[in-house]
């Protein structure tokens, strides 16, 4: 027995120096060491000893295994060292080689322009109202002052229904009319409301005009508000979406629901002014249309024209970012191409 | 709507120091937006004020000139030239070679007086080529023309910019110029620009010269001349005596006047009247048109002449009578444009007993215009005209013009509206000029049938307004100011602080009561300029602030899906029933429920003729579109469809679209397809992320097997949240790819699922609870179990949950397997499972019984333990 355990001895050193790898290294452990190893199995057969011998013998396996441990250690802790060294001596990559690749989502240039926009607004406290895109004529055209033959339905070309009388809302205004018919409470709770969505007109889809598109229409009333406190807002509105110093001109308009109109150009922000094509050589950008909220709107909105007053505005998101990147054709909103997509 | 600076002076005297582009401006912010300057020659100013750079041609103060020809000699060696020695102001004459023909007739003439006043450009003026083709500048050069040297040019309009007229010089008038001196700078002379807006409807009363002057006084505090309406002397038989005007629908025809001229001579239009209407860009035809109008285009009443001789002998024996009326059932007439037109019921008449002779308000008939000389017959031409000035109902124009699809400039006013008053004025007016330019005599009195005669409109004011409405305090003399400039009568009403305001008879815009107050206020803030207007803060209370859960939680679908690697569409809401339909195999019957859509009347295209009521033809559309630059493609779209309802509105319903195709993994240089092509398990897998990051708890969601031919069979699923169903998903039928055009390529499933977004946002908690972070250890155990293949991984997983009690805290799927050593139908599921306390260490004796019970749960089930 004492003959084997040394023969054990010698020959788990002797294999413990041929070893150079952590595997190689696990694998003597679990030959000599492990719960079914030789030096374990060895150790079992202590008591088969005669009794004066067992004393000496177990001593000696127990001295034996301790050893060993300290010899795997002793081994274990140079493998690591090289192992490490060669790692770092061979591990070099070809830095140059590109990443893997990683395709990340994102959201439409119009979603994100419409949340910009709808943010600004809800700090100034205005909220959200969601109005459909099928509409009733009278909602699109008659309720905010534009009967039946009136010119300024000539502005908007529209799309109509088989149905009589619905078509497919040329604007967001007639959401107007329900938010304060919704809100309003028979014409005495003030209103702050923006109403984002699809609109539609009867054109011919070219570089320059789309048969669809985004608005966000704005409409405050109450009591008191006046048309300085438009020009505040959208000036306050205009410094937020087009940085601090941007400078803003008013000018007169004409839109049947609104009286006095009022458009909103800022100082294009390409040129400073100077003039160059995306401002059309005027130094000027358009970007929004609004006015006071007319009598006869105010009315059929539930109001009392006399006491209330208001101003909406509209603008539309894909002008704007038409402007702001430089965008040459609108067809690209609603063509899905990746290739303009993965831009955003 | 164009107007030439030059004729606009004539009713306001500009400053010399307010510049065209200033004016332009000006009138750009008060609201009649100016879109271009034409400049005549003149230079561009410095300070642009928001015109775009022209590159116009700029007369050469220096070297075009006005030139006087004194005498036309012939060329000694060529028959089509001739040479003009022309005064331009210099030491002496110079003579210039020049082929234009018409300087033919005075060939030979000797010296000529009054001589021929003419633009002259001496060398070195830049000019345009009046030969070159389209518009070529040129450096003018000596040069000789067969045999004698030329270094000046008599002109074309074509070579000095203004047309492309090239087929003579320029004759000016000496009448009009025989006072100026020869060598004066053209552009002093000739030298405009000519200002032209888009005017929007409810500046109807500016399409004249006079009505943007009218502005142009008002916003620069400057008196308005009126245009003289004072009549020549009549003689001979009165007008009343010659013809009658009858109105039958006094709503539609407020008023009809008429005048008679006697002895006109059908000529051209003198120098003067035919180069104003050529600057606004109306062709000049003859004296008694071009008057016509002239009238028109100055004060913006159309006029219309007829050749009474015509209409006397319709009339027979009798006196014509002019009729205005609705066509009878079936009638017809010919336009002056020579079309022939079936008349609808809507339009209105200008007619005589025999019948019809004009469009009212829009367009003259052929037969009863004014007639040209025909030397040939030796015909004079129309020597006796009937001019009238009417007024109509600017709702009848608008018909007249939709239902005949005409258009004319008499049209384009009277279809905005033109007040009553203005039909006397362009009456007088315009048998005033006509006396003037073609010799003609005024027969006495003037025909004035006025059934309609609106009251003046008069609108209380309280100045008061003006601060409430606009933000500024402003005195009330200060407010009579600003509407006496535009020409609104003020009288004082027994409150002080009220104005009585008469809204002026040139326009139609102000309506009295309250919302004539909105209109003044309008028309002080564009005077009183809207940038004095202050700009404030709202100090109106903030109204509840209300937030609208539905819309904030799509926005938060839209970021889950984002992180997920999707990328966001928006397609056209239009479609057409026909592409839809791709979506079922042919020959079978939809699985989409069969509701009406919305078909649009008027559509644009052929592939755009309804709303659409789903979003996967848009997304497999959009997977068509990249197809070939983007084999990964991984697209949502959130938007509405529509469903058509009998005789109401709509029903828009919110969708969430989802489409999916190509490789899991974007492909890099490691190798090809390193992770294989999305599957259903992918589509599945987003939609679970996407429920669970909108905090729906799990166990409400069931993914149940279904039947929908647009999917593949047996790889599409109904989502269902509680018991409701929400949507689809599954892998897209083969020949409904292929019918989109995405081929039918076996091992790239193109995956797609349409969930009805208001249900599933329904579903959302509005508040939902953290779990707090355990404390004591978890104890890990596996099982895996054997089942027959077609077996559901769901009802399996239902009966661990079933019997795991209250610690089992996670089920997971780790592994299915097919195959040796499982028996053939069988398949083996495996599933780590989770079990946690929140008080306690599980003692594994705890953790082995929970464990066991769940196996033998299973094996009851039919289960085999997996050893
Ligand atoms: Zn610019």
């Amino acid at each position: 027995m004492q003959e084997k355990l040394e023969s054990i001895y010698q020959k788990a050193l002797a294999d413990l120096e041929a070893i150079h790898t952590s595997e190689e290294v696990k694998a003597w452990d679990s030959r000599y060491l492990g719960r079914k190893g030789e030096m374990t199995l060895i150790l079992r057969q202590t008591g088969k000893l005669p009794p004066e011998e067992r004393a000496d013998f177990g001593k000696r396996a127990n001295e034996v295994k301790n050893l060993l441990a300290t010899a795997l250690e002793k081994r274990e802790a140079l493998i690591r060292e090289h192992e490490l060294a060669r790692s770092l001596e061979e591990g070099e990559l070809d830095v140059t080689l590109p990443g893997r690749p990683l395709t990340m989502g994102g959201l439409h240039p119009s979603t994100r322009m419409l949340r910009r926009i709808k943010e600004i607004w809800a700090d100034m406290g205005f909220q959200v109202y969601r109005s459909r895109d099928v509409e009733h004529d009278e909602y699109n055209f008659t309720l905010l002052n534009m009967p039946p033959h009136h010119p300024a339905r000539d502005m908007q070309d529209t799309f109509y229904t088989t149905q009589p009388n619905i078509i497919l809302r040329t604007h967001t205004s007639p959401g107007q009319i329900r938010a304060m018919h919704d809100y309003s409470e028979d014409g005495t709770r003030p209103i702050r409301v923006i109403l984002p969505g699809m609109c539609y007109r009867y054109e011919q889809i070219t570089a320059r005009s789309e048969i669809q598109f985004h608005q966000v229409e704005g409409l405050a009333v109450g009591k008191g508000i006046r048309m300085s406190d438009l020009k505040g807002t959208v000036a306050e509105f205009a410094r937020r979406l087009y940085g601090p110093d941007t400078e803003v001109r008013y000018r007169a308009s004409y839109f049947p629901f609104t009286e006095p109109s009022m458009e909103v150009d800022v100082k294009c922000h390409i040129c400073g002014g100077q003039g160059c094509p995306v401002c059309k050589r005027t130094g000027w950008i358009e970007i929004m249309g609004s006015g006071m909220v007319h009598p006869e709107v105010l009315r059929n909105g539930g109001y009392d024209p006399t006491e209330w007053s208001g101003f909406a505005f509209g603008m539309g998101p894909e002008r704007i970012i038409m402007n702001k990147n430089r965008i040459e054709d609108i067809r690209y909103f609603w063509a899905n191409d990746l290739r303009f997509l993965e831009q955003y | 709507m164009k107007v030439p600076v030059s004729w606009l002076k004539e009713f306001v005297d500009i400053p010399a120091s307010v510049t065209v582009e200033e004016l332009s401006e000006r009138l750009t912010i008060a609201g009649l937006e100016v879109a271009k300057i034409h400049y005549i020659g003149i230079p561009q100013s410095a300070e642009r004020h928001g015109i775009p750079p022209s590159d116009h041609l700029v007369w050469d103060r220096e070297r075009v000139l006005l030139g006087a020809i004194k005498e036309i000699k012939p060329h000694p060696d060529a028959d089509r030239l001739v040479l003009a020695v022309v005064d331009y102001g210099g030491a002496a004459l110079e003579t210039v070679v020049t082929g234009a023909p018409n300087l033919f007739p005075y060939k030979d003439q000797g010296p000529l007086e009054p001589p021929l006043l003419t633009p002259f450009a001496l060398e070195g003026a830049e000019l345009i080529d009046g030969h070159g083709d389209g518009v070529q500048r040129l450096i003018l050069e000596e040069r000789e023309l067969r045999g004698i040297p030329n270094r000046c040019m008599v002109c074309s309009e074509m070579e000095l910019g203004i047309s492309e007229e090239h087929e003579g010089i320029m004759l000016l008038p000496y009448e009009q110029y025989g006072n100026i001196q020869p060598g004066t700078p053209l552009v002093d002379v000739l030298g405009d620009a000519v200002i032209e807006m888009e005017l929007t409807p409810n500046l109807a009363r500016c399409f004249s010269v006079l009505g943007v002057a009218r502005e142009v006084a008002a916003l620069y505090d400057l008196p308005i001349k009126e245009p003289d309406y004072s009549l020549p002397p009549p003689s001979g038989t009165g007008v009343d005596e010659l013809a009658a005007i009858e109105i039958r629908e006094p709503e539609l025809n407020p008023r009809f006047t008429a005048g008679l001229l006697r002895d006109v001579t059908i000529t051209d239009s003198p120098w003067w009247l035919q180069w104003r209407l050529k600057l606004v860009g109306q062709r000049p035809i003859n004296n008694i048109v071009d008057v016509s109008n002239y009238v028109m285009f100055e004060i913006g009443q159309p006029t219309h002449a007829f050749d009474y001789d015509i209409l006397a002998n319709r009339a027979g024996d009798a006196n014509p009578v002019i009729i205005t009326r609705l066509p009878d059932a079936g009638e017809e007439l010919t336009t002056l444009d020579g079309k022939v037109h079936k008349l609808d019921p809507s339009v209105l008449l200008v007619a005589d007993e025999k019948g019809a002779l004009s469009l009212a308000g829009v367009m003259g008939g052929l037969e009863s215009e004014v007639q040209e000389p025909d030397p040939e017959r030796d015909y004079p031409g129309s020597t006796t005209v009937l001019l009238e000035a009417a007024a109509w109902n600017f709702i009848t124009i608008r018909k007249t013009m939709s239902s005949t699809k005409l258009h004319s400039e008499a049209a384009a006013r009277f279809s905005r509206g033109v007040h009553p008053a203005m039909a006397l004025r362009g009456l007088k007016r315009g048998l005033k000029l006509m006396v003037e330019v073609s010799g003609a005599t005024l027969a006495p009195g003037l025909l004035d049938a006025y059934p309609a005669e609106p009251e003046p409109v008069v609108v209380d004011f309280p100045v008061d307004e003006v601060n409430r409405l606009l933000g500024f305090d402003i005195p009330k003399s200060a407010v009579a100011d600003i509407l006496r400039r535009l020409q609104f009568g003020i009288g004082e009403s027994s409150n002080g602080e009220v104005l009585q305001v008469t809204v002026p008879d040139h326009r139609l815009d102000i309506s009295p009561g309250i919302i004539g107050r909105a209109d003044l206020v309008e028309e002080i803030a564009r005077v009183y300029g809207y940038d004095r207007i202050p700009n404030t803060i709202m100090g109106d209370s903030l109204p509840p602030q209300r937030t609208n859960v539905s819309l904030e939680m799509e926005e938060r679908v839209r970021d889950l899906l984002a992180q997920a690697g999707l990328r966001e569409v928006i397609n056209y809401r239009f479609s057409t029933p026909q592409h839809e339909a791709l979506l079922t195999p042919e020959g079978q019957k939809p699985s989409w429920p069969e509701r009406e859509y919305i078909r649009l009347a008027n559509p644009i295209s052929a592939e755009r003729t309804a709303m659409r009521q789903t979003l996967l033809a848009g997304l497999l559309d959009n997977a068509v579109t990249n197809m070939h630059h983007h084999p990964r493609q991984r697209f949502f779209e959130i938007g509405h469809v529509y469903y058509g309802n009998a005789d109401d509105l709509p029903e828009e319903i919110r969708r969430l679209g989802i489409l999916l195709a190509g490789p899991r993994q974007a492909a890099g240089w490691m190798g090809g397809v390193v992770a294989g092509n999305s599957d259903f398990y992918d589509l599945k897998g987003i939609v679970e992320t996407l429920l669970a990051g909108l905090h729906i708890e799990m166990r409400h969601v069931h993914f149940a097997p279904i039947a929908h031919n647009s999917f593949h069979p047996g790889r599409v699923a109904t989502l269902l949240i509680g018991d409701e169903p929400v949507g689809l998903l599954g892998e897209v039928h083969p020949l409904v790819r292929e019918a989109f055009g995405l081929g039918l390529d076996l091992e790239k499933p193109v995956l797609a699922a349409e969930l009805d977004l208001d249900r599933v946002l329904t579903m959302v908690p509005a508040e939902y609870v953290v779990q707090s972070i355990p404390t004591q250890p978890p104890a890990y155990r596996d099982i895996a179990v054997v089942v027959s293949a077609d077996r559901r991984s769901a009802s399996v997983e239902a009966l661990i949950w079933g019997s795991g009690g209250e610690l089992l805290r996670e089920v997971r799927l780790f592994d299915v397997y097919q195959g040796d050593p499982i028996p053939e139908g069988q398949k083996s599921l495996a599933y780590a499972l989770t079990f946690q306390s929140e008080t306690e260490t599980l003692t594994d004796k705890a953790v082995n019984k929970l464990q066991k019970k769940i196996i033998k749960t299973l094996e009851d089930s039919g289960a085999k333990l997996r050893a």
